[in-house]
């Protein structure tokens, strides 16, 4: 098999999946969940065999149905996207290990794996793609599963959030489109790499302040950025926590994140404005984040703001555009995407066997919990930041980027953030996992395999993620992704290269 | 120029109705007209006047035809419009069996 031909398998296999499943998901009882896990398998074998793929070949393009590039639809597979997939996949394969076990809760879990596997679709092909408009069905792909998923409980609470999200989504969807065609309409063309050539040729055009409002406000609202967050900390805590985990670990940072960094870093090209507008943003998203969430005393809400704020610090490392900055944002995107899936399935571990969600209602369950327990605490620490836990390392690169970009004010509200979020997971675990035993909760047990086989997983790898520094391993992995970012609009260079090299 | 600032007009009509009403369904509808707008200013974009259908002939010139590309785009996005219609429609459905009501000043049990 050609090395180029693993590219489109990211998009066919999760999509086969979804296909088969709605097929064949009543035959027996068994049937979605190997489906959905062994898509999900292959999927994750697949990312890394794609970052040995980046390694020995470099950039590759896959051109859809044979269309001379730029006329067709590009794949793009470089360092970006082979973190991305690797981190992408990963999580998802967890969480469907995971779902074995706790979707028993509900009726229809055949369906569920169905939405699973198309939204898991969705954020594979907006990360490989390499053509402009296709990001933009793929992103819709992901979040009408998503706006599914958010109502999967069909409550009053589920279908009330499922409802602001799908229309605030909508509208953010319809602004990226807007963008897009605006850019179209000025370049005449949708392949990434040649629309920034095209951009570069016509030069500084003010339409292409007005495009990169659009996509800020557009891909901002994907990404629960500050002024356009108000939707994620109803929509996360009300779906199912495996899709918690999912939305909050990955679906924001494929959607709203890698999509904004790939347009405004290797398409439109990064100017002072854009970033000081995207480190100020972060900031933002990062204080008012963490202040929303200290007084929250629904633990999945409490967790929903906290990816608002993270999600600042992931902005702000990126958009400080400093090799050093670019690198810390990018870890911290694949640390926040581990402790914070892992968060939330142990708040749906707490919510399988207690029952509860309200933290006055809980208390010792530790003693009842020990594996809920101890990886909430490892996870717990990796997002405030303590050492030697894969946040803290992400965090520390991102305030050095920072001193150093002469951005002494990020740096603080920074630091100030970090605190604030030690003080509010010191109250989760204060509350819920140490302290008394409540009178109701004498009975509970700790949850079933599958559940505790990915929590374990996730805690190991917030353990021991600070390795990923090493530079020998750093050069495999996160070296290759942050030089696309920083490689900037020679993005165009490179693809459209390997396109005449493989005509 | 007229027909560009008049889409625009009805984006923001859109917009407007989705920002302002109180009733789930009439939301809806907002989000339609405004859709219907993005794909309305997509076709303009390939427009040129007087310009012919771009269809391949060999006695034909091929100066001066429409753009076919952006119908060709407008059409994907048509579709994915339908899908999230209908789940939002069917979402909305759903609400008014469990709260009895389309309004939205009536439905905020979760505070954002």
């Amino acid at each position: 098999m050609q090395a180029v031909n693993i590219i489109p398998m990211f998009v066919i296999v999760p999509l086969a999946g979804a296909f088969l499943n709605s097929l064949v998901e009543k035959k027996a009882k068994w049937v979605p969940d190997a489906i959905g896990n062994l898509s999900a398998f292959i999927l994750f074998f697949f990312s890394v065999l794609a970052v040995q793929v980046v390694r020995t070949h470099g950039t590759l393009v896959y051109s859809v149905g044979a269309w001379k590039l730029p006329l067709g639809i590009a794949m793009v597979l470089d360092g970006l996207t082979a973190f991305m997939l690797v981190t992408v996949n990963f999580i998802a394969f967890m969480i469907a290990l995971y779902s074995i076990n706790y979707m028993e809760r509900f009726t229809a879990k055949g369906k569920f794996y169905t939405l699973f596997l198309l939204m898991l679709t969705g954020m594979n092909g907006v990360i490989v793609t390499g053509d402009i408009f296709n990001l933009f069905v793929f992103l819709e792909i992901a979040s009408v599963a998503s706006y599914a998923l958010v109502a999967f409980g069909t409550e009053k609470h589920e279908l009330e959030a499922a409802f602001k999200y799908a229309v605030m989504s909508t509208v953010g969807s319809m602004f990226v489109l807007l963008g897009i065609v605006l850019l179209y309409g000025l370049t005449s063309t949708l392949n990434m790499a040649d629309m920034a050539n095209m951009l570069a040729q016509k030069g500084a055009a003010n339409l292409v302040l007005m495009v990169s409002v659009l996509f800020i406000m557009g891909l901002g609202l994907k990404a629960a950025l500050v002024p356009f967050h108000a939707w994620l900390p109803d929509a996360h805590p009300s779906a199912p926590a495996p899709i918690s985990a999912m939305l909050s670990g990955i679906l924001i940072k494929s959607l709203g994140v890698y999509a904004m960094v790939r347009i405004f870093y290797n398409v439109i090209g990064m100017t002072a404005e854009l970033s000081s507008i995207i480190m100020f943003l972060g900031t933002l998203s990062m204080v008012v984040g963490v202040f929303l969430a200290i007084g929250q005393w629904d633990l999945k809400r409490l967790l929903a703001y906290h990816s608002i704020s993270q999600i600042g610090y992931v902005f702000l490392g990126i958009g400080l555009g400093t090799p050093l900055g670019i690198l810390g944002g990018i870890f911290h995107l694949f640390n926040h995407s581990v402790f914070k899936s892992l968060l939330f399935l142990n708040s749906g571990a707490i919510e399988y066997s207690a029952g509860t969600r309200d933290l006055q209602k809980m208390g010792g369950l530790m003693s009842k919990m020990p594996v809920t327990g101890s990886t909430n605490l490892i996870a717990s620490m990796s997002i405030a930041g303590i050492p030697p836990f894969n946040g803290f390392w992400s965090k520390l690169i991102i305030i050095i980027a920072a001193v150093q970009a002469q951005r002494f004010g990020y740096a603080f509200w920074a630091v100030v953030a970090s605190v604030l979020t030690l003080a509010s997971f010191m109250k989760v675990m204060k509350y819920a996992y140490f302290g008394r035993l409540k009178e109701g909760l004498m009975s509970i047990k700790e949850v079933p395999f599958f559940m505790k086989l990915s929590m374990v997983v996730l805690s190991v790898v917030c353990l021991i993620g600070g390795m990923l520094l090493i530079p020998s391993l750093r050069d495999i992995f996160l070296n290759r992704a942050s030089d696309v970012i920083a490689l900037g609009v020679n993005y165009a260079a490179i693809v459209l290269k390997e396109v005449s090299l493989s005509w | 120029m007229t027909l560009y600032l008049l889409c625009l007009l009805l984006f923001c009509l859109g917009i407007y109705c989705v920002l302002r009403k109180r009733n789930i369904i009439k939301i809806i509808v907002g989000l339609i007209i405004s859709e219907y707008a993005v794909n309305l200013f997509f076709i303009l974009i390939g427009y040129r006047m007087q310009g012919r259908s771009p269809i391949f002939d060999q006695k034909a010139d091929i100066l001066n035809m429409v753009d076919p590309l952006p119908q060709a785009l407008v059409l994907t996005s048509i579709v994915i419009g339908v899908a999230s219609m209908a789940l939002l429609i069917a979402i909305a459905m759903r609400i008014y069996e469990k709260y009895g009501t389309f309004d939205i000043t009536q439905i905020k049990e979760l505070r954002g």
